[in-house]
């Protein structure tokens, strides 16, 4: 028998039993839509998060006040103290390092801002004019903090796009003024929409020269430093120096964290990763799940067809040839249900990228691939205990039973 | 051309072996009209399908066309059915999603003829039992004796050597039963042994040669004098 024929001969026996055909169909195009689905989700997590990495800024590293791990035992440890706080001397000093481009001092707090007879609590951020070249900032209108001395208190704000909408309405924001807590400052810009960034939404922001955020919430400490590394290849170089640098400025300890952002997106990158993963391999299971289903209806039609089986070995069909019209039945079902499942999972992280923008749904192509393969796979696999069973029997019997 | 020597089939029911065929020895010769009767449970079906391949003798010697095939494995026994044999049964057997034409290439299918050689074959052999118009039908809008005349165009579409039928008749009214044994006997004229199992005396009559079998033995063994 020719492939063809075996094929049309698969076919048609497919079609002769439409609803069956169409349930297994059912399982295994869920199946496969479910691993497509869930690796897109995973993939579209993945990327999400790298692109809001990405959009912090480039050859980026942080500094965080206080040490997450240990190395060795200090007296301020022993003492129950905490870490020192990060001042702005400690963010001046860093500049000192010839692998650090540029700085940005960090501090943050909340504040009732109002206007007029609006008023609402928004998050304040005190910080200097590198903040907008080194966190890629974009402006819609007016200008950033001025390069002044960062220890000097100057009464301007840069307001986020929200804060504007909601305080200032079609009215022109700036030169205005805008009050924060007890204090007063001019509107001198208008960040342009950005949304969400690694949980901080600039939308949602007053900016506000780092000074006067000191001042307004009485105190010294630093939230961050923001530091740009010259070029990719010093990153690790300006980090180090950043440690040396702070660890000379507090007495020889060390007590903060220097982070670069290639090392947390390398992280994430990895967790997420294993994430897609672990949810495309919970997928793969429902598909083998199919596959038993595929087994079970299999060995169903086995039985039915007792009749037909036992008639093509009378004429002349070796059980080689049975198992073989099984087998492309099963092959035949499976690559259909799984081209059917591929489409149905296309749709879906269609539908998925469409109600959240902002995440990159699109299973990756080995994900596709290996849905693809593994329903072709199981398909086959379970159908060959149907298959040798329909090989095995008696025509005898099968031919004596009307 | 059929040649049984000391051929035994027994059979396990519960732990007590059941002979269903004692000692057959039988010749039967090329284009030979025989039928096989006798009461039920007197091993005819059981002989029938030992001729047809679709069982194996427990002991004994079963050689087809000279050949000894009873050693052959279950492939090399499947070509010579497909070659050699073609079978007609009571319950027609057609499958049931295939139209007629498709059910009567089925043989020809499996057997790997080449699609335009099928076509011809099934074409011929769809005018040659009257059922053109009834090519693209299934089986169920068919009547008894259309089915019965497929499946028989299905036996010799390979062109077999003996054709062994099973109460061909058993399922079909007087009328239509006459016509299938015309058909049938058509065909052993054209020189294809017909080996028919039957319960009815008058049809077995009408055959050349015939067997009687009782309790697994042939126990008579006459010709018609023609």
């Amino acid at each position: 028998m020719s492939p063809g024929d075996t094929l049309r001969f698969a076919s048609g026996s497919l079609l002769g039993a439409r609803t069956r055909t169409l349930l297994m169909m059912l399982a295994m195009s869920i199946g496969v839509a479910a691993v497509v689905i869930l690796t897109a989700l995973g993939e579209g997590a993945r990327r999400y998060v790298i692109g809001q990495f990405s959009s912090l800024g480039t050859n980026l590293v942080i500094v965080l006040p206080g040490r997450s791990e240990t190395a060795g035992v200090n007296p301020g440890m022993l003492l129950g103290q905490t870490a020192r706080d990060l001042v702005l001397d400690d963010a001046q000093a860093l500049l000192r390092s010839p692998a650090i481009r540029r700085i940005a001092p960090l501090s943050v707090g909340a504040a009732q801002a109002s206007h007029g007879s609006l008023n609402r609590e928004v998050v304040v951020m005190g910080t200097t004019a590198n903040m907008l070249l080194i966190r890629h900032m974009d402006l819609a209108q007016g200008q950033f903090l001025p390069q002044i001395d960062p220890r000097s208190a100057s009464p301007v704000c840069v307001l986020g796009a929200t804060i504007k909408k909601e305080l200032f309405g079609s009215e022109q924001a700036i030169g205005a003024w805008l009050r924060l807590g007890d204090r007063r400052f001019r509107v001198i810009g208008v960040l342009a929409e950005q949304g969400e960034s690694m949980g901080m939404n600039t939308d949602d922001l007053v900016i506000i020269p780092v000074a006067s955020a000191h001042m307004l919430f009485n105190t010294q400490a630093l939230f961050r430093i923001l530091i740009e590394a010259k070029n990719r290849d010093m990153i690790e170089a300006a980090k180090q120096d950043a440690e040396q640098i702070l660890m000379q400025q507090h007495s020889g300890e060390r007590d903060v964290t220097v982070i670069t952002q290639d090392a947390v997106l390398a992280t994430f990158d990895r967790i997420l990763r294993a994430l897609t993963l672990a949810v495309g391999g919970i997928a793969a299971i429902s598909l083998s799940v199919a596959g038993v289903l595929i087994m079970n209806v299999m060995l169903i039609a086995v039985a039915q067809r007792t009749q037909e089986i036992g008639l093509l070995k009378a004429l002349g069909a070796p059980p080689g040839q049975i198992r073989y019209l099984f087998f492309s039945e099963a092959a035949l079902l499976s690559a259909v249900s799984g081209l059917f499942g591929l489409v149905l999972g296309e749709i879906g992280s269609m539908v998925i990228g469409h109600v959240y923008p902002t995440l990159p749904v699109a299973a990756p192509w080995w994900a596709v691939l290996a849905a693809f393969g593994t329903a072709l796979v199981t398909g086959i696999l379970f159908s060959v205990m149907p298959a040798r069973r329909a090989a095995r029997l008696d025509p005898v019997l099968a031919l004596a039973r009307r | 051309m059929i040649e049984f020597t000391g051929v035994w089939r027994t059979f396990k029911v519960g732990d007590q072996e059941v002979a269903a065929l004692r000692d057959i020895n039988l010749e039967l010769l090329a284009g030979e009209y025989v039928s096989i009767m006798g009461p039920s449970g007197s091993g005819k079906s059981t002989l029938l399908n030992l001729i047809g391949l679709l069982d194996r003798p427990t002991s004994g010697i079963y050689r087809l066309d000279g050949q000894d095939v009873t050693t052959l494995d279950d492939a090399e026994q499947a070509r010579i059915r497909s070659e050699k044999i073609g079978f007609v049964f009571q319950f027609f057997h057609l499958v049931p999603r295939l139209s007629a034409a498709m059910n009567i290439e089925l043989p020809l299918l499996l057997a790997g003829v080449a699609p335009d050689e099928r076509k011809q074959r099934v074409t011929q052999l769809l005018q040659s039992y009257g059922l053109s118009e009834r090519a693209d039908h299934r089986p169920d809008q068919l009547s008894g004796g259309q089915r019965q005349r497929v499946a028989i165009a299905r036996a010799t579409s390979m062109h077999p050597l003996v054709l062994l039928a099973d109460e061909p008749t058993g399922n079909l009214d007087q009328a239509t039963g006459k016509e299938v044994m015309t058909l049938l006997e058509q065909l052993v004229s054209q020189g294809v042994a017909l080996i028919l199992v039957t319960h009815d005396p008058g049809l077995g009559k009408r055959a050349t040669r015939q067997l009687r079998m009782v309790d697994g033995q042939i126990v008579s063994d006459t010709r018609n004098e023609a």
